[in-house]
């Protein structure tokens, strides 16, 4: 009888044992994954060019740290971020937010491109309609000029090669 | 029309050349803090000379205070420490201390050898209370008001001229008020 108990407990316990491991397993890479993920997109402010996951600078060690101290406590990644913009400012993000002061870095590629566009346009528009270069010149027509039977003869002179 | 049509170019030639101009004499190490006019961040340290006695920004409430971030390590923390010295000799403002990420024993030996112009160094040894306050490179000195608000941020070591045109001026101010 005792025997049996000892077997029983110890079957349970190693039980509950592998349940907790199974349990834990694929919080913690699924919490390792979220600390890369998140670590990626912020910045170091000790070596400037480099992310919070990629630098060694002291400074950086204590930021993730503090990232996963935040995140163990079940802070969400906006929580997180925003933890650190309050205490850094923005430039602790890798990726700027949309706000009035940052709409010409995030538009600005894309309304020069529609200017482009919008010159593009409107310059080949008044070639084919006027005839004319966009200098205002008058196209060069073949008219009068000889230039049509210069052309030929420079051809028919080149040496075959 | 014609001339629009060099002188677009040209306008926008010039308007590059004028920001990249300005860009060649900014520093980019220096990131503004968003902690500027905001209530200093509070913390409870224990006081470099004597462990047992501890320190917050809330004892220091009512008066005009200089927070300066050092360490023993640290390199440009000799180049401006005989400017807090001297500032420590005239009693125009008290400076406290806050010894970052180092260990009791170096820092006590460094005041010894440089000469300590803090009115007290509070102990922040890993680094936490220096997250609190956003700092990213030492030294860096804060301006603190009587109402316990951050009104300036200087990064990197204090010069002759920042102490002179910017900091000492608005300490003045601040005491006024």
């Amino acid at each position: 009888m005792k025997r049996l108990v000892i077997t029983a407990g110890l079957a349970a316990s190693l039980f509950l044992l592998a349940a907790t491991a199974a349990a834990q397993a694929p919080t913690d890479a699924a919490l390792e994954a979220r600390l890369k993920a998140l670590s990626e997109e912020l910045r170091c402010l000790v070596c400037q060019n480099q992310t919070l996951a990629d630098s060694t600078a002291p400074l950086a060690e204590d930021l993730r740290r503090e990232v996963r101290e935040l995140a163990q406590q079940g802070n969400s990644d906006a929580e997180i971020k925003q933890y650190l913009v309050a205490r850094y400012g923005d430039f602790v993000l890798y990726k700027p937010p949309v706000k009035p002061t940052t709409w010409i870095l995030w538009f600005g590629p894309f309304a020069f491109l529609l200017g482009g566009g919008l010159i593009w346009f409107v310059v080949l528009r008044r070639r084919r309609r006027g005839g004319g270069d966009d200098l205002g010149q008058p196209a060069a027509g073949p008219t009068g000029s000889g230039q049509e039977e210069r052309a030929r003869r420079l051809l028919d002179d080149a040496p075959d090669t | 029309m014609k001339a629009l049509r060099f002188l677009l170019p040209l306008g926008i030639f010039v308007v590059l050349v004028g920001f990249l101009y300005v860009g060649l004499f900014r520093d980019p190490r220096e990131v503004p803090s968003p902690l500027v006019d905001k209530p200093a961040p509070a913390f409870r340290l224990a006081q470099l000379d004597d462990p047992a006695k501890k320190l917050g920004p809330e004892d220091l409430k009512g008066q005009v205070w200089l927070l300066n971030v050092w360490a023993s390590w640290c390199v440009s923390c000799r180049v401006e420490h005989p400017l807090l010295v001297d500032l420590a000799r005239t009693n125009v403002v008290p400076v406290i201390g806050l010894n970052y990420k180092d260990t009791n024993a170096l820092g006590r030996k460094w005041l010894a050898d440089n000469g300590n112009p803090y009115q007290v160094s509070v102990v922040d040894a890993d680094g936490r209370v220096g997250i609190d306050w956003g700092v990213y490179g030492v030294p860096e000195t804060f301006v603190v008001d009587k109402q316990g608000v951050i009104r300036y941020k200087q990064i990197g070591p204090i010069t002759q001229e920042s102490l002179q045109k910017t900091i000492l001026p608005l300490v003045r101010e601040l005491q006024k008020s």
